[in-house]
């Protein structure tokens, strides 16, 4: 099971890697949630890889029975996907404000921080 | 399920031994931010309290962390697990010299910082939320500085990051919409590197706690899994410390926000990243660090010239200030890639100084800014005339960033190269002195340009404009502790000695956290 | 969205959806549910209600803006880490109390103030972000 799950992984980077190297923005996003779930698919694959059996103990043991995946990384997952939610949420409304702002969602053309080519500063007085 | 029926005995996983209230200090300098942002968010509209209760929280941080700072230089590291569960199962803050140094001086920025805010931020900026951000910002970066665990370090990055989006585009003017989006997507990418680093990290040890860290990957020695996790980590913090290659971001986004929302990014959200590489790359992966340092050394050289020449060719006093923390970071990745005593200790004590000298040059640009109507150097003049008080502090400043003597830059810099010498890395050695010099240029132009010069010729005098007391308060005390550290740096080198150690031999910090010898 | 149907159907299924979030939340301390999944639903069921009767009447039902909630809510989770100080124990130690109440034991617990805190900070900011996205669509 796991060496497809790496291969899965490995097709997200791809995929997300991709995504980002493009110029406009939305693509730049989606590409960063591909990201994003392909190190959550990363860290599932690290807790061991079970089918069906819930890490959840039962009632009046203190101990699961029988082999159960690893809930800890599973926690973390939970942690970062809240996480990297919040930020796509985030950037989402970002750039349809910077959309709407700057009137593009070319990164080529967001250059409205840079400053203006107003030749060297001066050497002397 | 009934508190009593539970048959679970769980009296061997749970810490039994009480704790002191004085344990409770190494939560403080998150708990008091946490709780109170807390409270602004739920009061946000009587924006009437929120300067009060923000200046009063984080003077209180001040005060738990000088009293952390001193128990860990008294007793050694201070070790707390959340839950009383046992670590590595429990989540433990833990503090040396080393956290509790970068967390004062952080709580030190961020109240001079608020106290310049009080004129400067209008209520518009407080009712969208400037007070609650700042607080819970703090609290992420104090969180980072305090906890001992790695996947809680990537939580209070989280916490401090979008806390700093949401400064970052306090206002919403375009430029500032521009910047954050680069800021956003760069560092998400950046974070999101370090979260593959941490998976991975847990998959090959099984804990994530930095003190269980440090023996067991110790004990493994130098294995290829442990590089790739390093390097990782490199990149990651490197990112978030806007190390050469990955350090676009910070010129592109600095400038734009309120200067003092660039003061505070520029002290302390760099230092952050610093703080961290220090932590994994020299505490935990100590082996693999020295495999590294010819390249860390080579980025920091990189970083140094690049943020000194940057500097140089830029006219916004907020752009060259953006280049100086570059540069500065490069300074302190020399250090690491010594990974000596007096290497590391120098880095400590530059990334102390550079925390209070670049918030200090960032609030200065905007006294210059209020007096002199603008940031660029092409129309900033006269400035000496105009206020003779400012103009002396520019000058202590202006000597502190650029390492020279009286200011507190010069002895991490002697330091360093004194350290870069002993280990026969002379590039190193000359890539410090000649950022300094090329930084001297830098800031002495600005110092030429916008003090000296007396008005410009078929240019109408520029209306002097008032600076606010509050202003000239923050910036004074700022450059009191900038020249207290460059003429008696006693103490200070005592502190950074104590950090680098703890951090070269990890022994008493995994003590802490492992009192009994500890889960193996 | 002025469809009959969803008109009717909105209000109920929005009491609905919030009991059963507070179902989720108290069933979660040793069984899956908790803080943030009942949240989830609160905030989707708000979500709802936003889509069938626009954004103010929903601003309006919750009385306190959906950020006050948050702040409230992570306020309270950190507040119930605070008692075991005056216990010699560390932050955020579950302590358990069970009072009797009408002839019978209600287990109380510090945890489930936390969990009650999570509810909340994920209520209050997940239903500001839906209701930023909800009035967005009609500008």
């Amino acid at each position: 099971m796991e060496p497809a799950f790496a291969v899965l992984v490995g097709l997200f980077f791809a995929g997300g890697i991709y995504l980002m190297l493009s110029r406009h923005i939305i693509r730049i996003l989606l590409g960063v949630v591909l990201f994003g779930n392909a190190v959550n698919l990363l860290i599932f694959t690290n807790g061991r890889i079970l089918r069906e059996v819930p890490p959840v103990i039962g009632e009046g043991l203190d101990m699961p029975v029988g082999l159960v995946a690893n809930p800890l990384p599973q926690a973390l997952i939970l942690t970062a996907i809240v996480i990297s939610f919040s930020f796509f949420a985030f950037l989402l409304v970002l750039a349809y404000r910077a959309y709407q702002e700057i009137g593009t969602d070319d990164t080529d053309g967001m250059r409205i921080a840079e400053p203006v080519d107003d030749g060297l500063p001066p050497m002397g007085y | 399920m009934a508190a009593t029926d539970v048959m679970v005995d769980k009296t061997a996983a749970m810490i039994a031994a009480p704790v002191t209230a004085a344990d409770w200090l190494v939560i403080a300098p998150v708990l008091l931010p946490i709780m109170f942002g807390a409270l602004l968010v739920m009061i946000r509209h009587s924006i009437r309290w929120h300067a009060l209760i923000a200046l009063g929280v984080l003077a209180a941080m001040i005060g738990a962390n000088v009293l952390l700072l001193m128990r860990v230089l008294e007793v050694g590291p201070v070790s707390m697990t959340m839950g009383s569960w046992l670590p590595p199962f429990g989540i433990s803050f833990t503090v040396d010299a080393l956290g509790a140094a970068f967390s004062l001086t952080a709580s030190v920025v961020a109240l001079l910082c608020c106290a310049s805010s009080v004129r400067d931020i209008d209520a518009a900026g407080r009712r969208y939320g400037f007070y609650p951000f700042l607080l819970l910002m703090m609290a992420g970066v104090s969180g980072a500085f305090l906890t001992g665990d790695m996947f809680n370090l990537y939580v209070w990055f989280e916490v401090f990051l979008i806390s700093s989006f949401g400064l970052l585009i306090l206002g919403s003017e375009k430029p500032q919409i521009d910047g954050a989006t680069k800021y956003a997507v760069l560092n998400l990418v950046g974070t999101t590197l370090f979260l593959i680093a941490t998976g991975y990290l847990y998959g090959t040890f099984g804990t994530l706690n930095m003190a269980d860290l440090a023996v067991k990957a110790g004990q493994m020695g130098e294995v290829a899994p442990l590089m790739t996790l390093a390097s990782l980590y490199l990149l990651a913090f490197g990112m978030k410390a806007a190390a050469f290659p990955v350090n676009f971001w910070l010129p592109a986004s600095y400038h734009t926000p309120p200067v003092i929302t660039g003061a505070l990014f520029g002290g302390l959200l760099t230092k952050v990243g610093v703080y961290a590489l220090l932590r994994t790359l020299v505490m935990i992966f100590a082996v693999e660090r020295a495999v590294l340092s010819g390249v860390i050394g080579w980025v920091a050289v990189a970083t140094m010239l690049v943020g000194a020449l940057g500097a140089l060719a830029q006219s916004d006093i907020r752009r060259i200030s953006g280049f100086l923390v570059i540069s500065g970071v490069g300074i302190m990745l020399a250090g690491i890639a010594l990974g000596s005593v007096g290497g590391l200790s120098g880095a400590i004590f530059y990334a102390l100084h550079s925390m209070l000298a670049l918030s200090a040059l960032y609030l200065l640009g905007g006294l210059m800014r209020q007096k002199g109507g603008s940031f660029s150097l092409h129309t900033l003049s006269g400035l000496y005339l105009a206020s003779p008080l400012m103009t002396a502090l520019a000058f202590i400043i202006a000597l502190a960033v650029a390492g020279l003597p009286l200011g507190s830059g010069l002895w991490p810099k002697v330091m360093l190269v004194r350290a870069s010498l002993e280990a026969g890395a002379w590039p190193l050695a000359l890539a410090i002195l000649a950022s300094g010099f090329l930084a001297t240029i830098a800031l002495g132009r600005v110092f030429i340009l916008a003090f000296w010069r007396n008005g410009i010729a078929g240019q109408p005098r520029l209306e002097a404009g008032k600076v606010s007391l509050t202003g000239y308060g923050a910036v004074s005390v700022l450059v009191i502790a900038i020249l207290a550290m460059g003429l008696a740096p006693e103490p200070f080198i005592r502190v950074t000695t104590a950090a680098a150690t703890g951090l070269l031999d990890s022994s008493a910090y995994v003590h802490a956290v492992f009192p009994a010898g500890g889960v193996q | 969205m002025q469809t009959l149907i969803f008109r009717t159907a909105a209000p109920l299924l929005t009491g609905l959806m919030l009991l059963f979030s507070v179902f989720v939340l108290l069933r979660g301390h040793n069984e899956p549910g908790g803080g943030f999944t009942g949240g989830l639903i609160a905030a989707s069921a708000f979500a709802i209600l936003g889509i069938a009767f626009g954004v103010p009447a929903v601003r309006r039902a919750l009385y306190f803006h959906p950020m006050a909630i948050s702040g409230f809510g992570l306020f309270i989770a950190a507040l119930a880490g605070l008692p075991s100080l005056d216990l010699g124990m560390p932050f955020l130690t579950g302590l358990w109390a069970a009072p009797s109440l009408f002839g019978m034991t209600v287990d109380l617990s510090t945890v489930m103030v936390f969990d009650v805190g999570v509810y909340l900070v994920v209520v209050g900011s997940i239903t500001s972000i839906a209701l930023a996205l909800e009035d967005r669509e009609h500008d």
